[in-house]
């Protein structure tokens, strides 16, 4: 399973110009604040449009700005969890996780959708918590609840903005090992945008980095650290 | 702390100014001529007519003014400032020009008042003309609150909504419905009142015939000359209306968040153990 993205676009004051590509190990980007990594996420998620580019995961097209191709979001099949996990507040976290199943053809009944989201949130260990509000939760049960409902979707791709941001160091710890965990047993694409050396390494994949929009370098954490291409890098990489 | 009272001092007045004339028509009316105002042949249609009109006129505000509101919420600024005008300027215009503008446009010699006729279709002092005239005052009101309530809706969850499956039809009726729906429910709210309490474009553009375009403003006014006790009976009731409005503007944030803990709270729906077996 391979997936690429070329994404050329201006938005805002961000010139975005990118070229990744990946398999099935999970790729760390990082990069500056304002380098464009959550712009990256969204718009392969499809929520903008590139001006040229083209997207696709295993095969399926996303985007060619080419032959026109822009698949919407809802077809895209790609599960993003942005910062701060994202979950409706105003839905119970069975409810949360149950969401991706309801604009299924031919419809689930809400009993199938919410016996499917148990299975899932069995799956990240918090069936404890189905009638629960988001609000309630701590920031790792948070994240553990928004990639189960990002996971309703059968995801071609995973997208991650800053996973463990929101949480402090003991849970951090514990989510991080976690996460890497489930995104190896997982063995799909996925791209997870992190600040912290110690998430990078946990992910024991290639590395992208960006600035000011653009792909500054790649490689593995061992080669950046080795050969830091730019004071960011090096920075990041001293720890 | 101890050098407030010259500041509440100097507020005196004005808080004087805005409580004492609704105490005084309070204690002005016995209740037997209350009963009696209640009673006079200008009292019920006035009522009917109100109710009936505003309930259509915030029907049109809130059916329309959702998806500009919407509009303006989530597109570029550089495109909405113009329509934001547009919107806001009722709200800085005197009433009686929007009267004046109304018949301009739909009048008999108006802009459109020849298509009009041609279609068999007069407005001018119709209840159509009230309800048109209740619904310009009151957009705004709405449409500003909802265009707010809008924009605190996290872009982030929409686009989680968008990859969850949803439209954007979907992601919008699921999502930033329900998360603006205080803010939309308070600005419905104001628009009603300000419909409710519509006068000066009304008499312009409605004219003030009983039954059919006197309002229960318009019938204050008219009661004034003749007796006044109907006028302080019409006045109590929307003051009453006006009251209870503010309390439930008021008390809704908190009794919104209690009635959706409630339901987040509510009993296992015969899943939790599946998932656990």
């Amino acid at each position: 399973m391979s997936w690429r993205v070329e994404v050329r676009m201006r938005i805002g004051a961000l010139q975005l110009d990118v070229d990744l590509e990946g398999a099935d190990a999970p790729v760390a980007l990082i990069g500056p604040n304002g380098s464009g990594k959550t712009t990256l996420l969204r718009t392969i998620a499809g929520a903008y449009r590139p001006d040229a580019g083209v997207m696709s995961i295993d095969g399926v097209d996303l985007f060619d700005s080419l032959t026109g191709l822009d698949l919407p979001p809802e077809a895209r099949r790609v599960g993003y969890v942005p910062q701060g996990y994202g979950l409706f507040p105003h839905l119970s976290v069975l409810d949360n996780v149950a969401f991706g199943w309801m604009a299924r053809t031919p419809r689930p009944t809400r009993d199938e959708r919410l016996t499917h989201a148990t299975h899932l949130l069995a799956r990240v260990e918090c069936v404890h918590l189905a009638d629960r509000s988001p609000a309630g939760l701590s920031g790792g049960e948070q994240q553990r609840v928004a990639l189960a409902r990002a996971l309703a979707v059968e995801p071609r791709m995973l997208l991650l903005d800053e996973p463990l941001a929101a949480l402090d160091a003991r849970a951090r710890r514990v989510v991080r090992n976690y996460l890497a965990d489930h995104l190896a047993e997982r063995c799909a694409p996925a791209l997870v945008v992190s600040h912290d050396l110690r998430d990078v390494r946990a992910l024991g994949g290639p590395v992208y980095v960006i600035e000011s929009g653009a792909v500054v370098q790649r490689g593995t954490a061992d080669d950046l650290a080795a050969a830091p291409a730019t004071e960011f890098v090096e920075a990041f990489f001293e720890g | 702390m101890g050098k407030r009272w010259p500041v509440l001092l100097l507020a005196t007045p004005i808080l004087g100014l805005l409580v004492l004339p609704l105490i005084a028509l309070a204690l002005v009316s016995s209740p037997v001529d209350l009963a009696a105002g209640m009673g006079d042949p200008l009292f019920a249609p006035a009522l009917w007519l109100s109710a009936r009109t505003t309930v259509i006129s915030l029907a049109i505000v809130v059916g329309t003014g959702t998806p500009l509101a919407w509009w303006l919420a989530v597109a570029p600024q550089g495109r909405t400032r113009m329509v934001e005008l547009v919107v806001d300027l009722p709200i800085v215009m005197p009433p009686a020009v929007v009267g004046i503008a109304l018949l301009q446009a739909f009048g008999r010699s108006g802009l459109f008042g020849g298509q009009l006729q041609i279609l068999g279709l007069q407005i001018p002092f119709t209840t159509t003309a009230v309800v048109l005239a209740q619904v310009v005052v009151s957009a705004p009101f709405y449409v500003q609150a909802a265009a707010a309530a809008f924009r605190r809706v996290d872009q982030d969850l929409l686009i989680v909504g968008r990859t969850l499956g949803q439209s954007s039809r979907g992601a919008f009726l699921r999502i930033a419905v329900p998360l603006a729906l205080p803010g939309l429910v308070g600005g419905a709210a104001l628009a009603w009142a300000r419909a409710l309490g519509e006068f000066g474009a009304t008499l312009l553009f409605a004219g003030n015939l009983s039954g059919t375009t006197q309002t229960m403003p318009l019938a204050i006014y008219m009661a004034l000359e003749s007796d006044v006790r109907v006028a302080i009976a019409l006045s109590l009731v929307l003051a009453a209306v006006s009251v209870l409005l503010l309390f439930a503007l008021r008390a809704a944030p908190s009794a919104w968040s209690l009635l959706h803990s409630a339901t987040l709270g509510r009993s296992p729906r015969g899943t939790r153990g599946e998932g656990a077996a």
